[in-house]
């Protein structure tokens, strides 16, 4: 068990047009550490970054104002505590004037946990779900999505093997990172 | 009696309880029936590899019973479902049963 904090993806350039908070390589910096592990405290985050603990403190405090960190949250090892549980992918494909509404009532449900839309040959909303077992699936997907009106259709796969699931991390986006360090500047400024 | 089951059955049922055809696990064919004529249609139109999986997951006779409250009905499709009919042998019987049910209440076969 760890803890970990989430941060928005997208927020800080939102708030960079409404101007009224950017992101500097120090914030991005706490980020990371944060993101490696949140319980630390402030004076080991100013340590490791060679910065007054009182300068973390306002700085995390400012980007919790702002929402850029979410919430600190628990990552638990479901298998370990014995939960057993299956996860499904799941295709809505929608009547495109009621995507929106669909989406929305997915999000709704306790057993989907990622709700995305995206425009292929036709609109369909693709969510992770997870259930007891494939016939709690079953029963979820056959009274709770297919009767949601504008729902077409619905192609489900079950998943099998997880090799790979992080959090968005700035640690992800080091290209980004990068131009923030060089320019020791506002995010989203390009100086190029 | 007999006129309270006919209308019971063959009332139309909000969108929340009507059967969803699916052909496997979470994949729905976007077909569904609100009532039993809608079902009766239903079976005609829809991918027969749906009904096999319903019939087997004894669905079909569940809603039936539950929903539309036909147990007679019910009962019928359990037999089918011992017979382990499939493809359009199936398609065949199952339209027989329901369309010769749905005659009896409505009159209209």
């Amino acid at each position: 068990m760890h803890y970990t904090s989430l941060v928005q993806r997208g927020r800080a350039s939102l708030k960079l047009k409404n101007n009224s908070f950017t992101l500097d390589a120090i914030d991005l910096e706490i980020l990371k550490a944060l993101q490696d592990d949140a319980r630390q405290t402030y004076t080991a985050i100013g340590k490791r970054l060679g910065m007054a603990h009182s300068t973390v403190y306002d700085r995390i405090k400012r980007m919790e104002k702002y929402e850029i960190i979410k919430k600190y949250t628990t990552v638990i090892d479901a298998e370990k505590i014995g939960a057993k549980s299956i996860l499904a992918l799941m295709i809505v494909f929608t009547d495109p004037k009621e995507s929106e509404r669909v989406a929305k009532k997915l999000c709704e449900a306790p057993q989907i946990l990622e709700v995305y839309t995206s425009l292929s040959e036709e609109l369909l909303i693709i969510a992770k779900v997870v259930a007891e077992n494939q016939e709690s699936l079953h029963e979820f997907i056959a009274s709770s999505v297919a009767p949601l009106p504008g729902v077409l259709r619905i192609r489900t796969s079950m998943i099998t093997k997880k090799f790979k699931e992080t959090q968005f991390s700035i640690v992800n986006n080091p290209k980004k990172l990068k131009f923030i360090k060089g320019t020791h500047n506002k995010m989203g400024e390009n100086k190029k | 009696m007999k006129e309270k089951i006919t209308s019971r059955t063959l009332r139309t049922l909000p969108r929340e309880k009507a059967f969803y055809f699916f052909t496997s696990i979470g994949n729905y064919t976007g077909e569904s029936a609100a009532s039993l004529r809608e079902f009766l249609e239903k079976i005609n139109e829809v991918n027969v590899k749906s009904l096999e999986f319903h019939l087997c997951r004894t669905d079909f006779e569940k809603w039936i019973d539950e929903t539309l409250e036909d147990k007679e009905l019910a009962v019928e499709i359990r037999n089918l479902r011992i017979l382990n009919y499939s493809g359009t042998t199936l398609k065949e019987h199952l339209h027989s049963v329901v369309a010769k049910r749905y005659g009896e209440l409505s009159g209209d076969f």
